[in-house]
């Protein structure tokens, strides 16, 4: 069970939000420039690390806010927690 | 006595002479049990890894090791080998529920999956080693009229694909599995069903060990404990791999590494559409037979059999964030014990010995990836999400075609990377079985 502390709500069960995927995903543009295989890259292309993840996700059954979160894929811990439009911060 | 016999004897050892038990019968077993089955010979072989081989393939789950056996049977190529960071069939091979079915919608799927069941039917024979295939029957109930209307269509499709289906009615359903909750006040009612009567169950290590021994035995080597940790380039082209039992050159590589696939390809310098989810299984403590089909109920997000040993083997959905830890979270768990007990609550207080989960590279359109990679020397079997046992001989076979000709098999052809960028998707989310 991951404990999440929602930017707005504060610590929450897990099974109130919703992961999003990968965060930090610019979109390709303008859209008459971009080729089929550069939307490929950004539709379905993703990084997947084993370590270190940056990604979305909402509290859906909460505020209905986004945010990101910054989470190991093995251990599960979570090392950061900051607002959808913040940079990544600088972890290894 | 039978210490005597149980205690290997070191004079009748010495005098005893080399008898090849190398294929496995009921006459070699009875010689055997009256020897002490000493005789037993290892079933692989453990090599030191040559410096070179034709192919290398990295990932000793069953789809590694049937790639590696039709290699060596159906194209010549023996020199072989297959490198597992682990011991074989410690990753998704083993972590499983063994269920084996053709029930897909699209062409492109109906064919490979059904290809795969039938190598399937006659597996224990080819490989000489009992894979103890039990086509029990996949029943799939539907819980609303919505689910009756979606798997009349399902049927329809399979039919026109040529693979066996039927309608079940309720009291059908009930006569199969009279435990399931068909009231017409349970949370879930069950309105009706289909069936596959050729799906069903397989030993899933018998199928690694079969494919292991068989490979072996035509001269492919099987490396176990032997992590990748790099590729070598020549002028753009990967000739060759780093390990921690060093370097070895490969004339082609194919990478089939399930989870750990995205990993393998940012070493190799470039991305997959692939993301890694835990999917967990639970068995519980064996109980009198009361169930001998595979129940698969898409609505409640769960899917059971029963085991030889008498354990319900029961899976549920993903655990909806990316992760690589073999084990699952509990909200997921409670999840489908819910979703379980819905359908069976005569259970409720069945003890649940042991979970896992394993690590599967789920693509969008649910449907696998096997063909070349972006990097020139390297192929692909992956992509297969929550669904890849059933797909090991069907894969193994077309990724042996696709690494032997460097050009994709007929069955395979619409299970290119490509596919993303023209946009023929082969959407299986309904058919994958659990909803992603």
């Amino acid at each position: 069970m991951l404990l999440i502390t929602c930017p707005h709500c504060g610590a929450r069960d897990e099974n109130e939000f919703s992961c999003g995927g990968q965060a930090h995903i610019a979109r390709p543009g303008p859209p008459e420039a971009v080729g089929d295989a550069e939307w490929a890259r950004y539709l379905f292309e993703r990084d997947n690390p084993k370590g270190m993840h940056f990604e979305r996700w909402v509290h859906r059954h909460g505020c209905g806010q986004w945010f990101n979160v910054a989470r190991d894929t093995v251990t599960h811990e979570i090392k950061a927690i900051y607002g959808a439009l913040e940079p990544k911060p600088d972890l290894p | 006595m039978q210490g005597d016999l149980s205690r290997p004897s070191p004079r009748r050892a010495t005098r005893r002479k080399t008898i090849d038990v190398k294929h496995y019968s009921l006459w070699s077993l009875f010689r055997e049990g009256l020897t002490g089955h000493r005789g037993w010979p290892q079933a692989w072989r453990s090599p030191t890894p040559k410096p070179a081989y034709d192919v290398v393939i990295v990932g000793g789950g069953g789809h590694g090791l049937a790639t590696a056996y039709y290699l060596a049977k159906n194209h010549g190529i023996t020199n072989v080998a297959v490198l597992e960071r682990g011991w074989i069939g410690q990753g998704n091979s083993g972590r499983n529920t063994t269920v084996i079915r053709s029930n897909y919608f699209f062409p492109a799927s109906a064919a490979f999956y059904e290809f795969s069941l039938k190598l399937y039917e006659k597996l224990g024979e080819e490989l000489n080693f009992n894979t103890m295939v039990s086509q029990r029957g996949l029943v799939t109930p539907s819980h609303s009229r919505h689910d009756l209307e979606g798997a009349r269509r399902w049927v329809n499709a399979m039919r026109l694909n040529g693979i066996d289906s039927e309608m079940l009615t309720t009291a059908e359903i009930k006569r199969m599995v009279p435990l399931l909750d068909t009231s017409p006040q349970a949370r879930h009612p069950i309105l009706g069903g289909f069936i596959q009567r050729r799906g069903g169950v397989a030993r899933h290590d018998a199928v690694v060990w079969g494919y292991a021994r068989a490979a072996d035995a035509l001269g492919v080597d099987i490396i176990q404990n032997c992590e990748v940790t790099g590729f070598s380039f020549e002028k753009g082209r990967a000739v060759g791999l780093r390990t921690t039992r060093g370097d070895i050159r490969a004339g082609k590589i194919g990478l089939a590494a399930a989870g750990h696939q995205s990993v393998l390809a940012a070493m190799a310098g470039f991305r997959l559409p692939l993301i890694t989810y835990a999917l967990q299984a639970f068995v519980s403590e064996p109980l009198k037979p009361w169930l001998d089909v595979v129940l698969l109920s898409p609505a409640t997000g769960v899917y059971a059999s029963q085991s030889d040993k008498g354990e319900i083997v029961l899976g549920g959905g993903l655990d909806l964030y990316p992760s690589y830890a073999q084990r699952g979270n509990l909200p997921t768990a409670e999840h489908v014990m819910a979703g379980f007990l819905e359908l069976f609550p005569t259970l409720s207080r069945a003890r649940f010995m042991r979970q896992w989960a394993g690590m599967t590279d789920v693509v969008h359109d649910s449907s696998p990836i096997i063909g070349k990679a972006p990097v020139d020397g390297i192929y692909l079997n992956c992509g297969w999400g929550t669904g890849g046992f059933k797909a090991i001989p069907a894969g193994g076979w077309t990724f042996a075609h696709t690494l032997a000709h460097a050009s994709p098999h007929k069955l395979v052809e619409a299970f290119g990377l490509d596919r993303f960028i023209s946009g023929a998707m082969v959407d299986e989310a309904a058919a994958s079985g659990i909803a992603h």
